[in-house]
């Protein structure tokens, strides 16, 4: 801090903005670089299984995956169809690796 | 065997070719015959900076299809004669490499060199991709700012995953940071990204600071590297990163503005 630091009226320190914007950008972009590529045709296989016993939709098996220090965790969620008029069942399948 | 040794940063301009020209300088200096290959088919410019442009006959791609031998392509640096320059073809694409053909080409090197120093080309692409495969060690160039710290990053989870090392589940490459351009003054005012700032973000082993300098323009300006310059601060810089490369314990410097009192004073600039 220098004496006319005081008298300035105080500047937004640009420098601050961009280390929280590249921590925020580089943790997204890490995440998607660490997915294992085998996710989407994982996701395909599992759809043409689902389907050889339940009628679903394309978009109601969603496969998340997730990293942190300890584990990685593989999150499948398959939403069936509606059999009775009583609203949608769901059946999570978790499993962790 | 020797050491390979790629100097690679994603983004364009940061100094990957002034940082080659000075380590592999640096090295051969200290007595270790080193070998510096300009990866940038199509946009070679080593050359230039090492002052040699003038005796380019035959080029990496020559070697690699057999139209020349690795002695003739390889030029012995006019300041240290145990430093020699393959230089890049100017001619061909980029397609010209070939992951085998630059294998076979290191391989036969390694014989005779005690290190090998990849200049890569920017982007991510093909020659990229060549420069970095091969190699034992990795020195991100980095300058401190947002694209090019998102860059390195970027090609830090490329070396990790795509090179031989990662596909043949060896040791890792070993990677350090070398952050250039650094202005001590801008990063005291917080108009630029501080090394720890850098450091938070990338986690790196850092080899060094190079400062902003004059010295690095006017030694491209003559061909000769930046670290034969050595009243020069980026000189000296570059000197203690070759230094700390080889295991010496060097502080590190150029991280704090030279204001006198009366300019920290006032806050001059």
């Amino acid at each position: 801090m220098s004496l006319l630091d005081y008298f300035k009226l105080s500047k937004p320190k640009t420098a601050v903005l961009a280390k929280e914007r590249l921590q925020i950008l580089v943790a997204h972009e890490r995440y998607y670089r660490n997915k294992p590529s085998y996710l989407p045709q994982l996701q395909e296989e599992l759809m043409q299984v689902i389907r050889k016993y339940v009628q679903v939709d394309q978009d109601a098996i969603s496969v998340k995956f997730e990293q942190d220090e300890n584990q990685e965790t593989l999150e499948l969620n398959i939403v069936l169809p509606d059999t009775q008029s009583s609203g949608t069942r769901e059946h999570v399948a978790r499993n962790s690796f | 065997m020797a050491r390979v040794v790629v100097v690679t940063s994603g983004k364009g301009g940061v100094g990957k070719t002034t940082t080659s020209a000075a380590i592999a300088m640096g090295l051969a200096k200290r007595g270790y015959k080193t070998a510096v290959i300009d990866f940038d088919v199509g946009l070679r410019n080593l050359d230039l900076i090492m002052g040699c442009e003038r005796r380019v006959v035959y080029d990496f791609v020559n070697v690699i299809n057999g139209e020349a031998n690795l002695n003739q392509a390889l030029i012995r640096d006019k300041n240290c004669n145990q430093l020699y320059i393959l230089p890049a073809s100017q001619t061909r694409d980029k397609d010209a490499l070939s992951l085998e053909g630059v294998g076979r080409v290191l391989e036969e090197m390694s014989q005779d060199f005690k290190y090998i120093i990849c200049d890569s080309p920017a982007g991510i692409e093909k020659g990229a991709y060549l420069a970095m495969y091969y190699a034992d060690d990795a020195l991100v160039v980095t300058n401190p700012e947002v694209s090019s710290v998102r860059d390195s990053d970027r090609m830090l989870g490329i070396l990790a995953s795509k090179s031989r090392r990662a596909e043949l589940a060896m040791d890792p490459i070993k990677e350090y940071l070398l952050l250039t351009r650094y202005d001590p003054v801008r990063v005291e005012a917080g108009e630029m990204l501080g090394l720890e700032d850098v450091q938070e973000i990338l986690s790196l082993h850092l080899l060094g600071i190079i400062p902003e300098s004059k010295s690095v323009l006017t030694a491209s300006n003559a061909g000769i590297p930046v670290i034969l310059d050595e009243k020069s601060d980026a000189g000296q810089a570059y000197a203690d990163v070759v230094a700390r490369y080889l295991g010496e314990k060097k502080p590190h410097r150029f991280i704090e503005s030279k204001k006198g009192f009366l300019r920290k004073l006032f806050g001059g600039k």
